[in-house]
């Protein structure tokens, strides 16, 4: 059973939103993801001050035996990467709800209209 | 030997050689004569060894191996057949070895001569035009009938088709063999037959379709028996057939891929025509066209005028692909191994190894999940055990055949199934071996039911045991130097 | 019966009472009537294994071994008889790709010591597991430098082997990548005119030492220029000088590639040799092929495994940078048997006498007067000049003493016209250099 945790926003790519304050939100990754790719290896992020659009690809996380793109669930301006992920990409296995990925500068509010709450997100992965 | 624990670069002893060279015959001339500039400063971490250190590394390593001579290699999609002895003794000689591609025709008759009638007998046995042997392995081969795909609709003034469509079950070169060629694959799902669903075929085809990629029988060893009308539905729309030639072995005497509508298709000369794989390579993977197409195949082309032989470099063709003939000498063990067999023998490979593995499959499938029914080619898929109450999975079969002295089948492959295994085992495997094989893995099945840890910790009796991939990902030692790093600041 | 066919009738007999099925046609019953193949095919009849031997003997006939003193990417040094001895070993030799580990521990350990050689060769961090050859190695640099840029052009030297141009030509525009060159000048790549052609669309820029010429180009400043531009800088170089000269990184390459055949390999008609690539970490990732790394066993036994998979074809399909699936393990082996067996000392004298040789012949054949070099720059083992002598005379005379070279470089093209290429390695003698000088001596 996938960990799941409320408030957050969730993609049907599996990613996750957290929104800090009026425009500015974390993205990671959900539990559900990190169990299907296995110990991830590596973790490949955009720069800081790169901006991602959404339903494109950021990134990607890669296990030992897959790879996953990472889509963005939001569009925005990259305020900051999690360079701990880096080092240790294994901290996404651990625990991917406090792991984020990026920090970013909300684009657009009316995007987040397009996710999935906890409760749609817990269906979608049935 | 198996406990033999050293890299070669431990052996090492300062001052201490391993070869013989000629003394110096110009000693008035000396490399230090070239300007320090263009010298290297960074010390060489090379081995110090003496030749007998050289050949004692390599024979205990070689003992950690496992090949064709060892026992059954069923490994699905390969085509692990036996690799004649006699091909090796021809692919030595010095008259072949020794010769420079830039020497004039007529000091190499015999070479070119070899290259031109292997073409032949394999447009004869494919139902093709022609072959260029320069691609040197199944992809490559792949990348190159690709280009000839796009080249002939650019030549048409078609610039618009650049989708390939690929079904779900295609090994993953097919995909990423399109990318590379600068196209898209579009990939079509498989009907519950495990095969082409032609609805689905009909749903991409359009003006934008380039061509389609098959493999025939597919990866789920099942021959395609819509090929006729997925051809026709193909050519309709404007588009070529690809055939990858990784299944080809189960062909062999029976069926064409011409006659089944391809135009394009490339043959692994390291399955279909026994040269070895040596380990993951040199392989071949010559590339054979309709005559429509044959103007496009890469240069350099030999060809033949009365009986004399020689090297074409044509502006039609899709441009260069190789230095020169792509593996020279391992088309040259493929020739031998044709002469070798003969068409009175040729024509039995594929029944023999069809013959193989529908044995296989019919004693196994009492045991084992067999997803679709039906006989299946020279190849066959299983999903797991029937048995889905314990915990071994197809990776613990696998490790466990491991210990039996067999080598394990392909798994996870084709993705169709999640527990994928898939056992291929040629035309040279004789019955006794095969009933082996058959009451390994039905041993193997009891031992999941009732001793599933021995599943679990298998394999035991190998030189090593399971590996740490997280460790090789995550560290990234990738030479003896990195490896030195380690243990340094490992302390 | 056949001899590569266990099967006897008993057994076919049997294995067909399983089935429940009167013939092994039966098993063919999905195959449509229609594509049945239902004659022989029109191929020759089988030969016995003395009458294939027979055959051999009458084809080899029609091949001449040559004294060799060509080059331009094809070497003739020596080879050790040990490599012989255990490539054969069948282990090694009919073996798959190592997916099992447990089982595959000797490709496994001679992929991680070839990549140890070529890393200190190079001097780069982390060496895949070969390529198939040295032209397709560099058009794979390409690829990576544009995936690692996100640019879209390389710029090539047009000292670069044509073969190499050709094949980096073929690859990039079907992937639908560009590319332009840049000139030379008296023999070398022209780092002015790199300096004009640099800019923001600039993914990478390839040069090859010793160049096609034979000449050893002087990198001095270009890898600088490229990393201000953000573009990554290539050096193709022949492995096997790398013994002595300076290396990629020396040169500040981040990739390094070319051919391993000078490594003992046969010159083989032109294969098989390998390719091999080498890069820094950072840019792994975009690295295509196999890569070999250090792991340990669940009891702590040293292990090797391949790694980095899900960068490949089977993992990322039509994402993957590459859709290299084999590599040419065989040959991998071979070098690393070769660089064992010559070590640090052996690859440096190999260098030396090939130098000496060169350097002899071509003081020689400059003396007769009927030779001159245009380039006038430091080359090793071949060099490029041109004659008064006609080409086909010079050649077919040295034919006809049963030896290959002075090879004329515009079978490469006309660009090359008049221009002549020399090659000698250790394995020529003194005798068989005065021998070629004394021939050209009797022409004009």
């Amino acid at each position: 059973m996938s960990k799941l945790v409320e408030g957050l926003y969730y993609s049907k790519s599996h990613e996750w939103v957290k929104l800090l304050g009026d425009d500015v939100a974390l993205i990671g990754i959900t539990d559900f993801a990190q169990s299907e790719l296995g110990d991830v290896v590596f973790v490949d992020l955009p720069e800081v001050g790169d901006t991602i659009s959404q339903e494109e690809e950021f990134g990607a996380v890669e296990s030992v035996k897959a790879a996953s793109d990472l889509i963005a669930p939001v569009s925005g301006e990259i305020l900051e990467v999690n360079e701990e992920l880096v080092g240790e990409p294994e901290l996404l296995n651990k625990n991917p709800y406090d792991n984020w990925l990026l920090k970013v500068k909300l684009e657009n509010n009316d995007e987040l209209g397009s996710l999935l709450s906890s409760d749609q997100y817990a269906d979608f992965i049935k | 030997m198996i406990n033999y624990n050293k890299m070669i670069f431990e052996l090492s002893n300062p001052g201490r050689i391993g070869y013989s060279l000629p003394k110096e015959r110009f000693p008035e001339y000396n490399i230090m004569q070239i300007e320090t500039q263009y010298l290297r400063k960074d010390e060489l971490l090379l081995p110090e060894v003496s030749e007998l250190d050289v050949l004692r590394h390599f024979t205990n390593i070689s003992n950690k191996n496992f090949g064709v001579e060892n026992g059954f290699y069923p490994l699905g999609s390969c085509t692990m057949k036996y690799n004649p002895k006699i091909n090796e003794e021809m692919a030595g000689l010095k008259a072949f070895r020794n010769l420079h591609p830039l020497q004039p025709a007529y000091t190499t008759q015999g070479a070119l001569e070899v290259y031109y009638n292997l073409q032949q007998y394999l447009s004869e046995i494919s139902g093709l035009h022609e072959f260029s042997l320069n691609p040197y392995a199944g992809a490559h081969g792949e990348l190159v009938g690709l280009m000839v795909i796009k080249a002939y609709h650019e030549d048409r003034g078609d610039f618009k088709r650049k989708k390939i469509i690929i079904p779900d079950s295609a090994h993953g070169t097919n995909p990423a063999s399109t990318t590379v060629c600068g196209m898209e694959a579009v990939e079509i799902v498989s009907n519950e037959r495990g095969r082409v669903d032609l609805e689905s075929l009909k749903a991409v085809l359009s003006d934008e379709i380039a061509g389609m990629m098959l493999t025939n029988p597919n990866t789920l060893g099942i021959f395609e028996n819509d090929i006729c009308e997925i051809t026709k539905l193909v050519h309709e729309a404007g588009g070529l057939m690809y055939y990858d030639g990784a299944n080809l072995n189960a062909l062999l005497g029976k069926v064409r891929p011409g006659d089944m509508g391809f135009d394009v298709m490339h043959i692994n000369l390291h399955k279909t025509f026994s040269t070895p794989h040596g380990g993951g390579g040199p392989g071949s993977g010559p590339v054979g066209v309709t005559e429509e197409l044959t103007k496009y195949l890469p240069n350099p082309k030999i060809k033949k005028h009365e009986n004399y032989y020689y090297v074409e470099n044509s502006k039609d063709a899709l441009g260069q692909i190789s230095s020169y003939f792509g593996n020279y000498l391992v088309a040259l063990r493929a020739y031998a191994y044709i002469r070798t067999l003969g068409k009175e023998n040729l024509r039995l490979v594929g029944p023999y190894a069809t013959l193989n593995a529908n044995y296989i499959s019919n004693a196994l499938k009492t045991a084992y999940d067999l997803p679709i029914s039906g006989y299946c080619m020279h190849e066959v898929v299983f999903n797991g055990l029937i048995n889905k109450d314990t915990e071994v999975k197809t990776l613990d079969i696998a490790k466990r055949l491991l210990d039996f002295g067999m080598h394990a089948p392909t798994i996870y492959f084709p993705l169709l199934f999640p527990q994928s295994i898939m056992i291929e085992p040629t035309e040279t495997e004789s019955k006794e071996t095969i009933d082996d094989f058959i009451n390994v893995m039905h041993k193997i099945a009891i031992e999941a039911k009732e001793q599933p840890e021995i599943l679990k910790q298998a394999p035991t009796t190998t030189p090593i045991r399971r590996t740490d991939e997280v460790f090789a990902a995550k560290m990234m030692i990738f030479s003896y130097k990195d490896y030195l790093e380690y243990i340094n600041n490992r302390g | 019966m056949f001899k590569y066919f266990p099967h006897t009738k008993a057994d076919i007999d049997a294995m067909l009472e399983s089935l429940n099925i009167s013939s092994i046609d039966e098993l063919f019953k999905d195959v449509p009537e229609s594509v049945i193949f239902n004659s022989d095919y029109d191929v020759p009849s089988y030969l016995s294994e003395s009458e294939l031997r027979t055959h051999f003997a009458e084809l080899s006939k029609k091949n001449q071994e040559l004294t060799l003193f060509s080059g331009l990417g094809l070497y003739d040094h020596y080879q050790p008889a040990v490599i012989d001895a255990l490539t054969s070993r069948e282990e090694f030799m009919t073996s798959y790709t190592p997916y099992q580990p447990e089982i595959s521990q000797g490709t496994l350990q001679y992929i991680f010591e070839y990549q140890s050689m070529i890393q200190t060769l190079t001097g780069l961090e982390v060496s895949n597991a070969s390529m198939y050859d040295g032209a397709t190695a560099t058009a794979e640099a390409c690829f990576m430098a544009c995936a690692v840029t996100r640019r879209n052009k390389v710029l090539l030297s047009s000292t670069l082997n044509p073969n190499t141009i050709n094949v980096i030509k073929t690859y990039l525009k079907y992937k639908e990548l560009e590319w332009d060159f840049i000139a030379e000048k008296n023999g070398v790549v022209d780092i002015e005119d790199l300096k004009n052609k640099l800019n923001k669309d600039i993914a990478g820029v390839i040069v090859q030492k010793p160049n096609i010429y034979g000449i050893i180009e002087n990198y001095e400043g270009f890898s600088e220029i490229s990393k201000a531009n953000k573009s990554l800088f290539i050096v193709n170089a022949d492995i096997s000088t790398l013994g002595v000269l300076k290396s990629p990184k020396e040169d500040g390459a981040d990739i390094a590639c070319g051919d391993c055949q000078s490594l003992g390999m046969p010159v083989a008609f032109g294969g098989p040799t390998l390719g091999y690539l080498a890069t820094q970490k950072e840019y792994v990732r975009k690295m295509p092929g196999r890569i070999c790394g250090y792991t340990h066993d669940l009891e702590g036994k040293r292990a090797f495994v391949l790694t980095l998979q899900a960068r490949e074809q089977h993992i990322r399909r039509s994402k993957a940078n590459s859709n290299i699936c084999s590599n040419q393990s065989l040959m991998a082996l071979f070098a690393t048997i070769y660089l064992s067996i010559m070590g640090k000392n052996g690859l440096k004298q190999v260098n030396n006498l090939s130098y000496q040789g060169a350097h002899y012949l071509y003081d020689k054949l400059v003396a007769t007067g009927k030779f001159f070099d245009p380039f006038q720059k430091p080359f090793l083992k071949e060099f490029t000049l041109k004659t008064s002598i006609a080409k086909e005379t010079l050649q077919t005379a040295l034919l006809e003493k049963g030896i290959f070279g002075g090879v004329g470089l515009d079978v490469f093209g006309e660009c090359y016209e008049g221009l002549i290429n020399f090659s000698v390695t250790e394995k020529r003698t003194k005798a068989e250099i005065d021998n070629l000088v004394k021939i050209v001596e009797g022409l004009s």
